[in-house]
């Protein structure tokens, strides 16, 4: 039924890019739901209006060109540094948001000792952590977040917890130390679980506009080229291997910036 | 048997048939198809190895030092962000002999990020104690792998081979794989000279005064400048055995020559076409290959170049501050000699730009006409 001249002028516009989601293809292969967190970051950025003074950190991997997607500042960090690098740049700049945008080969395997300190510091920034249990980047090798049993370029016959240890909980982890403010895992998979990582996404920053201190989301995220399925079954995975092992939810939510 | 493969899969190979038994490493681009390869092999069963997958460049190597320790023939691979991450372990395991094999695809160093080949991540290594050898081809690739093993385990130092981002790794080429019984024969089973090991105690790194660490460094310094020796003999042995020998350096139609270029890498056998195109023409222009470069060839650089008054130095690196790594070696190793040619160095190639035989040739018809260099670094945009 074709709307008439009238009735489009009355139609209200609820769903829109937001400002700071630049306008540019995505380079991630279809399915992946860095797109989803990507834009999940530019919507929180938007609504709390900090774009002017928010200072984007972005690891190595698919998290890698963050500046091209987000319209704020972005420095790259060499792979693992970038809760280091954010620290630095938050130290200079307290007034500012800083965030750092990383995948699970980055900040749960090479960049895991300035995570934990980072966080046990109570540095006051955001991390997004993207958990799709592969180096997505490189072409799938194992991860330390690859689950028991799964399949990789360097685990061919699947992950086996002798000689490559179990798959790292990085929230749970993270959230045994006093200095972290906020701890949540979130996944994509369902229309509700991405309303649920909008939302702590979104608590996350919030947590630093209030200077509670360190706030940490870990996003479960489909890889379907490195899993070798279709989205779909990439996005059933999530919820049958993966919510299992790394259950979703608020791990810590200090509610005053004076924890002791 | 002769087989089509990628430098990165020819690696495998050779690793497989030394017989590696650990193998540590990180995924990094453009070296992953090796330990991916490798983590295929030891799968299958086709090769007895522990293949030990850790969070990071800097923890592979150490792991690989340990193993060494502890008696193992231990190899890793990596490129670029992660060599340099490598750093300190590689000063720590040449200063504690351990015989690593370490195979690193040469990678442009961030910022700003780039895939592409470039020396500047392997040669920001040199003062590290690790011989360095630098591939043109698959097979030179496939051979220096598996003499690396015999050379380190003679001399008790590391050794890191080196091959062009894409140009060799991801490239596929005709490699003629030696046989398995050969490879036996002239590879024996790595027999450490001291180890960790509780029926005969020792301790390893531990604190010494002035005397003993001068000492220490002097004894690594002389075993290093004799790798030399030691490396020419293996090429003998394995010529014997495989009919084919790389040497530390090679000359090509260098003889009455008035200028020679001198190149490393994969550029090497691009440039010999170029030679062979301006020779046809009647210009007196031969090539250097480059092979080794740590221990630094300097008496047979010095004998190749034999007489001709000009040398051009090609460097796919650069030292900010001083130019291109290879030509300032080159002219070190010159200034004691009596006679000694004048040397262009040239820097290009940056972060992957492509040396054809056409930008080759331009550069030693340009130079034939030049009396001396016009600056410290000449700049070759590709």
């Amino acid at each position: 039924m074709a709307m008439d001249a009238k009735q489009l002028a009355e139609m209200k516009k609820v769903y829109s890019r937001p400002e700071c989601l630049k306008d540019t293809i995505y380079h991630f292969c279809p399915g992946c739901n860095h797109g989803n967190v990507t834009r999940m970051v530019a919507e929180a950025i938007d609504e709390f209006g900090i774009k002017g003074r928010t200072i984007g950190v972005a690891g190595v991997g698919c998290c890698v060109f963050l500046y091209n997607y987000i319209d704020v500042d972005v420095m790259e960090a060499p792979h693992g540094r970038a809760c280091a690098v954010a620290t630095g740049i938050n130290r200079v700049h307290p007034e500012k948001i800083v965030f750092t945008y990383q995948g699970d080969g980055d900040l749960a395997a090479i960049g895991l000792a300035e995570t934990v300190h980072t966080a046990n510091r109570g540095e006051n920034i955001t991390v997004i952590f993207v958990n799709n249990t592969v180096y997505g980047m490189t072409g799938g090798q194992m991860a330390p977040t690859t689950l028991l049993g799964q399949k990789s370029t360097t685990s061919p016959y699947g992950r086996e917890f002798m000689g490559d240890g179990y798959p790292i909980k990085m929230a749970e982890m993270l959230a045994t130390l006093e200095g972290a403010a906020f701890v949540a895992r979130v996944a994509c998979d369902t229309p509700k679980n991405l309303m649920q990582a909008k939302k702590a996404i979104k608590k996350a920053f919030k947590m630093q506009i209030d200077k509670m201190g360190f706030s940490f989301v870990e996003v479960l995220s489909a890889c379907p080229t490195n899993w070798g399925m279709n989205p779909l079954d990439a996005y059933k995975r999530v919820d049958r291997e993966m919510t299992p092992y790394f259950p979703l939810g608020i791990f810590k939510e200090r509610t005053t910036a004076d924890y002791l | 048997m002769k087989q089509v493969l990628m430098g990165d899969h020819a690696v495998a190979r050779a690793v497989q048939l030394a017989r590696a038994e650990v193998i540590s490493a990180y995924p990094i681009t453009p070296q992953t198809l090796i330990v991916e390869e490798l983590s295929e092999i030891c799968a299958r069963g086709e090769l007895d190895a522990r293949f030990i997958k850790v969070e990071s460049e800097h923890s592979a190597l150490a792991c690989c030092m340990g193993a060494s320790m502890a008696g193992a023939r231990t190899f890793t691979a990596t490129s670029s962000q992660g060599l340099l991450l490598m750093h300190e372990i590689m000063h720590w395991s040449a200063g504690a002999r351990t015989p690593i094999v370490m195979v690193n695809v040469n990678r442009a160093i961030a910022p700003p990020w780039n895939l592409w080949s470039d020396q500047t991540d392997s040669l920001s290594q040199r003062d590290t104690s690790w011989l360095q050898f630098y591939c043109e081809n698959n097979q030179e690739v496939l051979d220096t792998v598996i003499m690396a093993f015999r050379i380190a385990e003679r001399i008790f130092l590391p050794v890191m081979i080196v091959l062009d981002a894409f140009i060799l790794s991801h490239t596929s080429e005709v490699v003629d794989i030696p046989d398995r019984k050969d490879v036996d024969a002239f590879l024996p089973p790595f027999k450490p000279l001291l180890k960790l090991d509780v029926d005969e105690p020792h301790s390893f790194g531990s604190i010494t005064g002035p005397a003993e660490y001068q000492q220490i460094k002097k004894m690594r310094h002389e075993d290093m400048m004799d790798a030399i020796r030691v490396i020419k003999e293996t090429d003998d042995e394995f010529e014997k055995i495989f009919g084919r020998r790389h040497g530390p350096v090679s000359a090509y139609r260098c003889e009455n020559a008035e200028l020679v270029l001198v190149t490393t890498g994969a550029m090497s056998g691009t440039t010999r076409i170029a030679i062979d195109r301006l020779r046809e023409k009647g210009m007196p222009v031969g090539a250097l290959k480059i092979r080794l470069f740590r221990p630094f060839p300097a008496e047979e650089i010095a004998s190749s170049i034999g007489g001709a008054p000009k040398i051009a130095v090609i460097d796919r690196n650069l030292s900010v501050g001083a130019g291109g790594i290879f030509a300032q070696e080159i002219k070190a190793s010159l200034y004691g000699k009596a006679t000694r040619p004048a040397v262009f160095g040239l820097v290009g190639g940056l972060g992957g730009g492509d040396f054809t035989p056409d930008a080759i040739e331009d550069i030693a018809k340009r130079l034939l006409g030049a009396q001396a260099p016009e600056a410290d670094v000449i700049w070759e945009e590709l």
